[in-house]
């Protein structure tokens, strides 16, 4: 799972890269989960931007299940969540966290790896 | 005694309830344990118990107080750390199905995270009471909560949170231990005791002389009084158990009874009955006097007493010292084949003093011995250092002390050193002492004994030839005399020679008798033979008085006659006067 990141990494991909990386994530599913604790400004700005950021860059083939930790507060153990909100990417493989509002695309698409990390 | 101290505690420090922690020696150093309702930062470095401790806490908790509790790990996971206190005798998963505790683990991968814009850990508050209200804990542990700060990135957010946290704990009211790793010059390596602060406890591993010793100190306990030293404290297969050597005070019973030493003109030396029961006894020597053979006279007298007793053999295993007791006479194994005798043998140096000390505790609170021998303690020392031997050696005697336990050690005088003189400096703290030593003289060294010291009864002064036999000990005077004190063979050859001497002189008195005898004899026949001479004069004498008396007489008969027959001759002039004369 470390292959993808790291690979990325190493140097900036090229734009042809990018190009297939883009095509290859079309080509899949995106099984998004937000976890919020009630409806918080927070979260609720959480899922305002996350809703954005997919109409943006996965149009169609991406759905988000929101899970309110004070409903479901079993479900925390499973994804490991600790921060509120957390938002996890379950699919495509491997597994992505990010914590926070999603206030900063740029580093949301990064997280997602829609876009490609610092360098 | 110590249990009267912590209820009168509890009772004057009814302002700040406290929960039992079920650690040995720990509830009494806190004076009860632990700030109810309050969280307690427990810090370290890495190895030296945290987890441990916690987890005791949470499962004396759940097992004897009635206190569910949740354990929260941020390192270890759930399997590992059911594992890992599997080897302590605590059986998790039991009481994760008796709803008695909850484990958790939250792994925090930074690899996997990405942050981005505002957050909170509102996530972890929602597990931790989902946890609480699912058991209904009154206990809580976070184990290494720091890991948090590897995991997540934006640290104000953390401080903030973890802030919270504890509030939320408190608010709660459940009792938390947080731990913490120790840092660089810190107590935790984030500065959780910033936030932590009513109570501290650290725990140190530390390795002197290569001997790891754990200790524990309290650094800080808000609104109470506990303990300020350092305690050793260790871990046994029974879990986790602090040692105060201050809980333990000068208040033990006495006892008036006697008990023999299995060795009669030993007993004899000692006012004549023995040792008294739960003294202290130590027997200390050069390599090679007896030290073991005497106490393992001891023993057997004592169980042949049908008395329990507990031998730690520091150098020799069991089967090693029932062997060589068997060449003086002592059938051991029919001891310890009757439960009478329990035999625990370990090397010193195999583990630290505090480990013995708890190894030695456990096993009397197991076999309720009588008689408890420790062959030799000076062994002891190799295991830590001097200051720590003899601290431990302090509270192991109190200890026995206090349960009435007649103790024996022994202790192996160096030969470097005065005799007078224990490794570990307790000779003033023993009862009864008894000097081993050898006798070097002509060739051959011969064993002999003395009692130096025996408090509260009269003993003899006297050294005694001290032998080996294989019917036992036998203790017998030794020679004192004018060529100083003699043992062994000269004391043999000694003998002889007196005896010769005697003999010689005794023949001279003989001879000396007959000498007179012959001399009287003499005397007395020189005495018959003067006397007979004297008799002889003397009759010789009285016949020439009867001879000149005769002639006297006669002498006069024939003047007379001659007057008669010449009358005219009265007028002669000679005869006239003289016969005037006569007249007158």
């Amino acid at each position: 799972m470390k292959k993808n990141p790291s690979s990325q990494k190493k140097a900036p991909l090229s734009l042809d890269e990018i190009g297939r990386k883009a095509s290859e994530a079309d080509a899949e599913k995106w099984d998004l989960r937000l976890y919020v604790a009630g409806q918080t400004p927070r979260s609720v700005a959480a899922f305002a931007n996350l809703k954005r950021l997919c109409e943006e860059h996965l149009s169609g083939r991406y759905t988000i299940e929101v899970i309110d930790l004070v409903k479901h507060p079993q479900l925390a153990a499973g994804d490991q969540i600790l921060a509120i909100p957390t938002l996890v990417r379950k699919l495509p493989q491997p597994i992505r966290k990010i914590v926070g509002d999603l206030r900063d695309t740029d580093r949301a698409l990064v997280g997602l790896q829609l876009r490609p990390g610092k360098g | 005694m110590a249990k009267s101290a912590l209820d009168q505690n509890h009772s004057l420090d009814r302002t700040l309830p406290k929960a039992p922690t079920g650690i040995q020696g720990l509830d009494e150093i806190t004076q009860g344990g632990l700030p109810r309702g309050r969280p307690t930062l427990v810090c370290g470095s890495a190895g030296c118990g945290k987890t441990l401790l916690s987890m005791e806490f949470l499962v004396r908790g759940a097992t004897e107080y009635g206190e569910p509790g949740v354990f929260m790990a941020f390192e270890e996971s759930t399997e590992e750390l059911a594992q890992n206190v599997r080897s302590l005798g605590f059986d998790l998963n039991r009481l994760v199905r008796q709803k008695k505790l909850f484990l958790d683990f939250v792994r925090v991968e930074r690899s996997e995270i990405e942050e981005t814009g505002e957050y909170d850990l509102e996530g972890l508050f929602i597990r931790l009471n989902a946890a609480i209200e699912s058991i209904g804990a009154k206990r809580v542990v976070l184990d290494i909560i720091e890991a948090l700060f590897s995991g997540l990135q934006n640290e104000g957010i953390l401080r903030a949170e973890l802030r919270r946290l504890f509030r939320w704990l408190k608010d709660k009211g459940v009792t938390a231990i947080i731990t913490g790793e120790r840092g660089d010059g810190t107590l935790t390596r984030r500065g959780l005791e910033e936030y932590v602060s009513d109570c501290v406890i650290l725990l140190d591993h530390r390795v002197t002389d290569q001997v790891s010793t754990r200790r524990m100190r309290i650094v800080k306990y808000r609104g109470t009084t506990h303990g300020t030293n350092e305690y050793p404290f260790l871990i046994d297969e029974d879990g986790f158990s602090v040692l105060p050597i201050t809980s333990l005070g000068l208040q033990h019973e006495v006892s008036t009874e006697r008990i023999s030493t299995g060795v009669p003109r030993l007993d004899a030396m000692l006012g004549g009955k023995g040792f008294y029961r739960g003294s202290t006894v130590l027997i200390s020597g050069t390599a090679g006097t007896g030290k073991t053979s005497l106490a393992a006279q001891f023993v057997d007298a004592a169980c042949s007493r049908g008395e329990r007793c507990l031998y730690f053999a520091f150098e020799e295993s069991p089967g090693q010292l029932i062997r060589n007791m068997r060449s003086i006479g002592l059938n051991l194994g029919k001891c310890v084949k009757n439960g009478l005798l329990h035999i625990h043998s370990s090397r010193a140096t195999f583990y630290g003093l505090e480990m013995h000390l708890a190894q030695i505790h456990k096993l009397v609170q197991e076999v309720k011995p009588d008689i408890v021998v420790i062959d030799p303690i000076g062994s002891l020392v190799g295991a830590g250092t001097m200051r720590d031997a003899n601290a431990m050696m302090i509270r192991l005697i109190d200890f026995l002390k206090l349960k009435g336990i007649t103790a024996m050690l022994t202790n192996l005088a160096s030969s470097g050193n005065a005799l007078e003189r224990t490794d570990v400096a307790i000779s003033s703290i023993v009862d009864s002492w008894i000097l081993l030593r050898d006798i070097e003289l002509d060739g051959e060294r011969n064993r002999a004994m003395y009692v130096l010291k025996s408090r509260g009864m009269t003993h003899s002064n006297q050294l005694r030839e001290f032998l080996l036999t294989d019917r036992g000990i036998d203790l017998l005077d030794v020679y004192v005399g004018p060529e100083g004190v003699l043992t062994g063979s000269s004391r043999v050859s000694l003998e002889a020679r007196e005896r010769s001497a005697a003999l010689a002189s005794q023949q001279e008195a003989e001879r000396k008798e007959r000498e007179r005898q012959r001399k009287r004899e003499a005397l007395e026949a020189k005495i018959v033979a003067m006397r007979k001479d004297f008799e002889v004069e003397d009759a010789e004498s009285a016949l020439i008085a009867t001879q000149e008396l005769a002639r006297k007489q006669k002498v006069d008969a024939d003047r007379r006659d001659m007057a008669i027959s010449r009358q005219a001759d009265e007028d002669n002039g000679f005869a006239r006067p003289r016969r005037r004369q006569n007249s007158r």
